[in-house]
């Protein structure tokens, strides 16, 4: 009972975000109508930083998804829509950043802490291990 | 002593990273413009005062132009207004406005009631050239030298300081 009681209230609680915010009529081409989708909630909105142009009920939001509809409908390729924002509101409109030479050490962070990773734990079980070949018994035998 | 020097070596490397984030900390609200060294963006806008003749990229051209993206909704608009009539009386360069997802007749009142600093008005009802100039939020101010290409965006109010500070040091 709890538990349905808490779920209902849940619901309720996310109700408001089941109003979309953008309510133009989708486009005839329904291939066209979900890469508007997809552009549109990879594209920030620049009036709120941490929406989407999809979420955001803004003003100049409705302006950028007119925008976006309108060069999908004009036969844009993806990047194309995405280099028409970039040459306009700089690489700060896309959510998924991308890879240049300034960047170019933050993308391969990840592989060169591994990289480090992997370099302690060999050393660390060489060094153990050359221990054990040294000096048997030691360790085996304080603890019971 | 030796088995320190990695991990120490490998704190300080984090502390300077850390420093240089919170040296540019400041900076971090402001989106630089992509626009910048570039040509201004091609337009033609209905002029608000006289409807004859559009406004057009090439009204920038052969003096400095500062180009001020506005609109009678926006209230930074109103307090900035004032700098604007100054430096139009200083005659360093033209004013160009670009009234925004405006009413044009609210916008002439606008005008009317507060003094007009622009040398032109173009009216951009749909919003369509204030994206190609990369605009997100008025008022918006660039500084366009005789050759067309874009020098400086300031993004909010212009104020003598930000005017002294930030565009008379790029003037000649």
């Amino acid at each position: 009972m709890r538990a349905a009681a808490s779920l209902v209230f849940g619901w309720l609680l996310f109700a408001p975000c089941a109003f979309a915010v953008d309510s133009s009529p989708p486009l005839p081409d329904p291939v066209m109508q979900q890469r508007y989708l997809a552009l549109t909630h990879e594209l920030r909105c620049m009036q709120c930083q941490n929406e989407s142009l999809a979420d955001s009920p803004v003003g100049l939001a409705a302006d950028l998804r007119r925008n976006v509809r309108e060069l999908v409908q004009a036969g844009e390729t993806d990047e194309q829509i995405r280099d028409h924002m970039v040459a306009r509101y700089g690489e700060f409109i896309l959510f998924r950043p991308r890879m240049n030479w300034r960047n170019a050490w933050l993308w391969s962070a990840p592989v060169l802490l591994m990289l480090i990773g992997v370099a302690v734990a060999v050393r660390v079980l060489r060094d153990r291990r050359q221990r054990l070949d040294e000096e048997p018994d030691v360790d085996e035998s304080v603890d019971p | 002593m030796n088995r320190f020097l990695l991990p120490l070596a490998a704190f300080a490397l984090l502390l300077l990273v850390l420093i240089a984030g919170l040296r540019h900390a400041s900076d971090k609200g402001i989106i630089v413009s992509p626009l910048l060294g570039k040509p201004a963006p091609q337009f033609s806008l209905p002029d608000l005062l006289d409807g004859n003749t559009p406004l057009q990229t090439k009204a920038l051209r052969g003096h400095w132009s500062l180009l001020n993206v506005w609109g009678t909704w926006c209230v930074e608009c109103r307090a900035e207004h004032q700098t604007l009539l100054t430096i139009k009386q200083q005659g360093r360069v033209l004013i160009f406005g670009i009234d925004w997802k405006d009413d044009d007749t609210q916008a002439r009142a606008f005008l009317n009631e507060l003094g007009n600093p622009y040398q032109r008005v173009g009216a951009d009802r749909e919003g369509r050239v204030a994206i190609d100039w990369g605009v997100y939020g008025a008022p918006e101010s660039f500084l366009i030298n005789p050759d067309g290409t874009v020098v400086y965006k300031h993004v909010g109010g212009l104020t003598p300081q930000i005017w002294q500070r930030e565009f008379l040091s790029r003037l000649p």
